[in-house]
């Protein structure tokens, strides 16, 4: 094709120019070596948008609802990750969200069981105001877990004692990880996880979370 | 699944539900179905935000999941619908209708549902008149009552349905299942259920409840908790849940579309003819059917409003004239008239691509495309003479036309050695492929009226904020009832300059905002036609 507008080149096209509509002295388009450009000129402007009540209500429920999904729930945010240093009162005044608690319940029996593992992660909210229960062994807590999950379902009444109990095991879990944290943060050096972030990724039930690198 | 589309779902995930659902989200589009494992490795993304995130599209019905393929034990897999995400851009019309039909308790309905994916009856009810007694002045509340007649007005036009049950709750629950056996690893929703617009019988006495000021910290810290506390106190109707049934929004769009399509080419009283014969056909026809049921002339007067005072033998005349109309609306089948829904839907596409040929090109490469749709195939020379126009400006518009694809170019050799001067070269327009084709560039205009928004913001963030705080002030100042000279001189913290440049991004946002409405209302109509055909095929 490159060579189409050199004079020998009529000559080589393999079908009669005037076949397509291109007479004996019409010059062909020059080739172009660019790409179009990204806001090609318009040759027609284009019309102008419908205004009517209708079309402004709707402009209205478009901006209400855009902001109301991002203050839901479902508007995930993760975990603000690094911060400049880490501060002793990082851990009782964080509000931030984090990569393994849920703020809304769904109804877990309609999800995949897999999905629902964290929702024994405890709320922090509340957490340090709690005394410690004593220690208890590691598969006790599994199977008492179950039962309170399949309990909240069937009373939804008392779930709230019931993520308190949750919330202690899951504490005094974290403290047992405590020592263990700091000394991975110092040879780490500069990347620092939320505190409990770390706590819950390894206290966590080995069951699904050790394949994950964290650090 | 194309690019375009693909784009525009992540945009819309992640204005929705922020940015790491919209990484799931795009790598589940892009990939199919898939393990969580799978999923969380190749995002690299940390496994709970992932499992969050595939919670939010669950709970949104964006994402499906099923048994693994290996037997009952295997992983659970999990596929996103695009077309599903892509309804997100539908959801101010949604509620727009909601409005329209049954008022603003409708709308605040729709919209809850819409913005939780899907919830019980008591607790949209319960919001719903809590968010309407808030609205209200001081001392006047609004029954739940009101709201529950609404809400069964809106399952019985079947614009909210059921969610699919879960089928088998006992193995759902891991307790039943015992720790070491091999519990089943999801749900398995009910494929097909009956009852699916029947309400559960609850009852649900009182009004909504009014938030005061004081309390809102409070409220909003605990919130959830005590909404949930709320609702188990006093809710029958646990574990049903309730979607929008889009299919039926939609139909009512399609129909609607109809209507005005008739009102602007004929008149409004054959434009309520129709209405009548569309609503007369809305519970006998599925969504999907080509055309409505055959119905009598008869049928159709005893059905009209009587407010109309449209005698027989005038119904008779609109429905003739109706019938011999080249939209074909309406089409006679024996002696009785049914509508075609399909060649409606068809006309109405090719209205579409006609104007948006028009508006691109001008209206002489539109005749040119108008002719080509008409007469089929035409030889270049033909489209010069039939349309009347001097050839080399026709020959401009058709490769203009032909290179935007717009226009379709068959050869049918003379010979079989396809020898051009032994070939005929026919133009032809193939309404479908065109129709998807403009489908793809509305995707596309969106996302980038999408982009454009985004970056508008981010440039004036600063600006932003800096109003929303000042606002915050202000609104502070006045309830702790401050002098009017303190509530002017916050508000001079706002110089001049940036008001009008706020003014400026208001209008720009508001502009981008209203295109992307407009050209949704496209973009279903190229939709729906598009559906229509393969269904009809």
């Amino acid at each position: 094709m490159a060579g189409r507008g050199r004079g020998r080149g009529r000559g080589q096209l393999s079908f009669n120019m005037e076949a397509v509509g291109i007479g004996k002295g019409e010059n062909l388009p020059p080739s172009t070596l660019q790409p179009t450009p990204i806001f090609p000129p318009m040759d027609h402007k284009p019309i102008p948008l419908q205004t009517s009540e209708e079309a402004e209500y709707m402009l209205a429920l478009k901006q209400e609802l855009r902001g109301a999904m991002k203050s839901l729930p479902f508007y995930i945010r993760p975990a603000a990750p690094k911060k400049d240093v880490e501060r002793y009162s990082d851990k009782y005044q964080s509000s931030e969200p984090t990569d393994n608690t849920i703020e809304w319940d769904p109804d877990w029996k309609r999800l995949p069981r897999e999905l629902r593992i964290r929702v024994r992660k405890p709320l922090k909210e509340k957490a340090p105001t709690v005394p410690r229960p004593s220690k208890q062994t590691h598969v006790d807590k599994e199977e008492i877990i179950r039962k309170l999950e399949t309990l909240e379902k069937k009373e939804e009444v008392s779930s709230d004692e019931e993520g308190e109990k949750r919330k202690k095991q899951d504490e005094e879990e974290q403290e047992g990880e405590e020592e263990y944290d700091e000394e991975e943060f110092e040879e780490e050096t500069d990347y620092i996880m939320s505190y409990f972030d770390n706590g819950e990724e390894f206290g966590g039930d080995s069951d699904d979370n050790m394949d994950e690198a964290i650090y | 699944m194309t690019v375009q589309e693909v784009r525009l779902c992540g945009l819309l995930l992640q204005e929705h539900f922020g940015e790491v659902v919209e990484k799931v989200g795009i790598h589940l589009l892009g990939s199919g179905a898939q393990i969580l494992r799978a999923i969380a490795h190749e995002t690299s993304t940390p496994l709970d935000l992932v499992k969050k995130s595939l919670c939010v599209l669950v709970q949104h019905g964006m994402c499906e999941f099923r048994r693994g393929r290996r037997g009952p034990g295997g992983a659970v897999e999990y596929h996103a619908s695009y077309e599903r995400v892509l309804r997100i851009l539908r959801y101010p019309r949604y509620i727009y209708t909601a409005k329209t039909l049954y008022g603003d308790t409708g709308e605040l309905i729709v919209e809850e549902v819409l913005q939780r994916g899907h919830m019980t009856m008591s607790d949209s009810v319960r919001t719903v008149a809590d968010r309407l007694t808030h609205n209200m002045e001081e001392g006047r509340s609004m029954e739940y009552s009101e709201v529950v007649s609404a809400f069964s007005k809106l399952v019985e036009t079947h614009f909210l349905q059921r969610c699919p049950p879960v089928a088998d709750v006992g193995t759902a629950l891991p307790a039943e299942a015992g720790p070491g056996a091999p519990a089943a690893p999801a749900p398995t929703l009910a494929e097909s259920h009956p009852d699916r617009y029947i309400l559960p019988h609850i009852n649900l006495t009182g009004r909504g409840k009014r938030r005061h000021p004081s309390d809102d910290s409070e409220v909003d810290s605990k919130g959830a908790k005590r909404a949930k506390m709320d609702a188990s106190a006093a809710s029958d109707d646990m574990g049903i849940y309730w979607q929008v049934n889009f299919d039926r929004f939609h139909q009512h769009f399609r129909d609607q579309a109809i209507v005005s399509a008739v009102a602007s080419k004929m008149d409004q009283t054959s434009s309520e003819i129709v209405r009548t014969m569309l609503r007369m056909s809305e519970v006998t026809t599925t969504p999907t059917a080509a055309c409505t049921q055959p119905l009598s002339a008869n049928e159709i007067f005893r059905a009209l409003p009587p407010s109309y005072s449209i005698t027989r033998p005038i119904l008779e005349q609109y429905l003739s004239l109706l019938v011999d109309d080249p939209m074909e609306f309406v089409g006679k089948s024996g002696e009785s008239g049914g509508g075609y829904l399909h060649k409606a839907l068809a006309s109405l596409a090719r209205a579409t691509l006609e104007s948006v040929v028009q508006e691109r090109f001008g209206s002489r490469s539109a005749r040119i495309f108008r002719l080509l749709l008409r007469k089929r195939h035409l030889e270049q020379k033909q489209v010069e003479d039939f349309a009347m126009i001097p050839a080399k400006e026709a020959k401009d518009m058709l490769y203009t036309l032909l290179s935007e694809n717009l226009v379709q170019l068959q050869e049918i050799p003379k010979t079989p050695d396809h020898a051009p001067s032994r070939t005929f070269y026919l133009y032809t327009v193939n309404p479908l492929p065109t129709a998807r084709l403009l489908l793809q560039h509305c995707y596309k205009a969106v996302g980038n009226l999408i982009e454009r928004r985004l970056y508008e913001t981010k440039e004036s963030k600063r600006l932003l904020e800096k109003s929303q705080r000042i606002e915050a002030i202000l609104a502070s100042l006045q309830a702790s009832g401050a002098e009017p000279s303190q509530l002017s001189e916050v508000e001079e913290m706002i110089t001049a300059p940036e008001r009008q440049q706020l003014q400026a991004l208001r209008n720009h946002v508001n502009k981008l905002d209203s295109s992307e409405n407009q050209v949704d209302e496209t973009i279903f109509l190229l939709e729906s036609y598009i559906s229509s055909t393969e269904t009809s095929r």
